[in-house]
């Protein structure tokens, strides 16, 4: 790129009108056949998947595995370094390792993507995906308790080893990062715009603002109801990753009389930040990156800060699904990302929060950098971690069935 | 003799002829018999199956999968939980079907008799903006409408609309939204029963002194009817079952069936209560729709859908 073109700029031309993840979700609408046939097979394939237990893959056999300069790598929009329609990463990898990349940014929502993958999984069948990227959050508990992920071989990833930042080694989720490593991670707080402020009198600083009556009707929350119960146990006071069933009965209730009394405008998806940039929404649950290139691309005033109540912690991470072809491959890729000069170039375009803090001041040198690299949403220092909250870790279906029958209701109500 | 023969050949000739033609109405459904059986029956029969199962208890996340237990409690969940949804996506897509209708009867009417040689491109041109995916058209609409958007925004600056007005996030954007997206599919029958109508009978009313509202009430209504019956159907079910307009358009307290189903079946996957919601949805379409079509006679219909 173009060392003089401020590469923001670049983006806000070329980024979403709409929600970048939008359109490519609702793509799905005209082939609604698709998720019909998945249910069916749901349906119709019983407990077949039980029979492949994780101790067939605990013995994964690292040491017969070689190299074959192939990688099937499915990820989300816009996750990855984009400079003249190519990756400059993924070139400098194919370059490095002759291991040539077929990038896919198919993925657009955890749960969709999961429901593609489990009938492959079911069958004992290749997924034909070598990397995919998904959120810690139920989906992935489900890969890792059928056993359906390789479980890596840390030794192989001395990069993650030597520069991982300590927020995502050994996660709660999938402890001795087993099967997964951290692609990016993020904070889900508050993004507000000028009108909240005027609405509210004051800068907002806390939960309570998105259940403030005077900013009644312009508030987003999210539709994804982990986000939702979590925002809501919060407000309480409550840490959501040692909640019980009783707290989120009490913070279904405080979420149920925010809409009883108005306040939401909606429970929005990634569309939320298009809510906020059109001015539907003043104030709204948001997540760090997305307000980080909104004022990037055309919204400078929109700001997102971190509540008294602190932030949502969440990862997205790395996993080889089983009957992976290119096991070794994949492998070799995820060290490579975690050497702090490939972190630095992604981490100056994808603006969540990199694995690797030894890229900070590689960022700062780069061509509009300096922003990034001093952004604590993207490079968060202690203050900012100590403000941090853990996701509840679903223990099982039928914890999940609870949680879902607690704070569906508020949504589709 | 020969005759006989002859007349015994020609008796054998009309008697495969005959066999031929009892056959070919079962040749000629066939396809389409197929094709429910396939696409409707069978994934109708697959849903009952579903909505009666429950899942095996299973340890953490494992995938035990679903055994039948003639688990009727479903039911009564998914009825306890969404039938204020049912109830609100009826009466939408019931003023949605009136509103197509209202909007799309005089343009079909215009068409029809006044279209005169470009029929078909007035035609065209109403569909055009059909060509594009109704998701990025809904999108568009969001865009449009949104607060800060061109029209609220100007509206407001020039005092027609009172400060803090908004229009997504209400039940009539959700309405107009799928209106909008259905106007094809009401104007499209209506054209074809209006075309239809024999010039002749028209010009006859005229002859016997009917005003223009006499021959529109007593001649072209009635004779439209049949287009109005499937402008209906093909208005009305999809219009119901609708959840993209909602997703986009909609606030808090306009959800859709349609959306809690999306739910149950791809964020949940619970399928069994997925199911048993689609099933009383399709269930009670089907009873209305059967009730609807026994008193508005279906003979003519089946000329025009």
């Amino acid at each position: 790129m173009d060392p003089t073109i401020d590469p923001a700029f670049v983006r806000g031309l070329t980024q979403r009108r709409f929600s970048r993840r939008d359109l490519i979700r609702y793509a799905g609408v005209g082939a609604g056949a698709l998720s019909l046939s998945s249910i069916l097979a749901a349906c119709g394939v019983k407990s077949s998947g039980g029979a492949a237990g994780s101790e067939s893959t605990a013995a994964f056999d690292w040491a017969s595995q070689s190299l074959h300069h192939q990688l099937n790598f499915a990820n989300w929009p816009y996750y990855i370094d984009v400079s003249h329609g190519t990756h400059p990463t993924l070139d400098t990898f194919t370059q490095k390792t002759g291991i040539q990349v077929n990038y896919k940014p198919v993925i657009n929502d955890n749960q969709a993507f999961y429901a593609k993958l489990k009938p492959s999984l079911e069958q004992g069948k290749p997924t034909g995906w070598d990397i995919v990227v998904i959120t810690n959050g139920a989906q992935l508990s489900e890969l890792i308790d059928n056993g359906w992920l390789i479980p890596l071989d840390l030794s192989q990833l001395p990069n993650f080893t030597a520069n991982a930042s300590p927020t995502i080694k050994n996660p709660t989720y999938d402890p001795g990062n087993k099967y997964t490593v951290a692609w990016q991670s993020g904070f889900t707080g508050i993004a507000y715009s000028p009108r909240a402020t005027a609405a509210l009198g004051r800068e907002p600083n806390s939960l309570n603002d998105l259940f403030d009556p005077s900013v009644a009707g312009h508030v987003g929350m999210m539709s994804d109801n982990t986000e939702l119960g979590s925002i809501g146990l919060l407000k309480l006071g409550i840490e959501p990753s040692t909640s019980t069933p009783d707290n989120w009965t009490q913070a279904a209730a405080v979420l149920q009389k925010q809409k009883d009394d108005g306040i939401p405008r909606g429970y929005f998806d990634q569309g939320y930040i298009n809510q906020l940039e059109n001015g539907n929404t003043w104030i709204t649950q948001a997540w760090s990156g997305d307000v980080f290139i909104a004022q990037q691309s055309g919204y400078p005033e929109l700001k997102f800060i971190v509540p008294n109540e602190g932030v949502m912690f969440w990862h997205d991470n790395m996993m080889i699904p089983v009957g992976a072809a290119n096991p070794l491959d994949a492998l070799t890729y995820m060290n490579y990302v975690y050497d702090p000069q490939v972190a630095a170039l992604m981490a100056n375009y994808i603006w969540y929060i990199t694995p690797v803090p030894a890229a900070k001041p590689i960022v700062a040198t780069l061509p509009g950098g300096k922003a990034v690299a001093s952004s604590p949403l993207v490079f968060p220092d202690q203050a900012m971690l100590d403000k941090t909250h853990q996701y509840y870790v679903y223990k099982g279906t039928s914890d999940l069935d609870q949680w879902n029958n607690t704070f569906d209701p508020i949504i589709t109500g | 003799m020969e005759q006989h023969l002859r007349s015994d050949h020609h008796g054998l000739k009309q008697k495969k002829a005959r066999g031929r033609k009892r056959l070919a109405p079962y040749g000629l459904t066939g396809p389409g018999v197929l094709w429910l059986a396939i696409f409707f029956l069978i994934p109708m029969g697959a849903m009952l199956v579903l909505s009666l199962e429950t899942r095996i208890p299973t340890v953490g996340f494992r995938n035990s999968g679903y055994q039948f237990t003639w688990h009727i409690g479903e039911y009564s969940t998914a009825w306890a939980q969404a039938h204020v949804q049912f109830v609100r996506s009826l009466w939408y897509g019931a003023i949605v079907t009136i509103v197509t209708l209202l909007a799309g009867y005089p343009a079909a009417y215009w068409i029809a008799f006044k279209g005169g040689h470009h029929k078909t491109t007035y035609l065209f041109l109403m569909l055009l903006p059909f060509f594009v995916s109704f998701v990025i058209r809904s999108l568009a609409w969001q865009f449009i409408l949104s607060d800060d958007g061109i029209v609220i925004s100007n509206l407001e600056r020039l005092h027609i609309l009172p400060q803090g007005f908004h229009i997504l996030s209400t039940s009539i954007a959700v309405i107009a939204g799928i209106a909008y997206n259905s106007l094809p599919f009401m104007v499209l029958p209506l054209y074809v029963s209006l075309e239809k109508i024999d010039r002749n009978v028209v010009e006859a009313a005229r002859d016997l002194y009917a005003t223009p509202g006499q021959v529109f009430r007593k001649v072209i209504l009635p004779l439209s009817i049949p287009g109005i019956f499937a402008g209906f159907l093909l208005t009305f079910i999809p219009a119901v079952g609708d959840y993209v307009n909602n997703d986009i358009l909609g606030g808090p307290n306009t959800t859709m069936i349609g959306n809690v189903i999306q739910r149950a079946f791809l964020n949940d996957q619970n399928y069994p209560l997925a199911s048993s919601l689609s099933f009383i949805l399709m269930v009670g379409l089907l009873i209305g729709i059967l009730i609807y079509a026994r008193v508005l006679g279906t003979r003519q219909i089946e000329e025009y859908i």
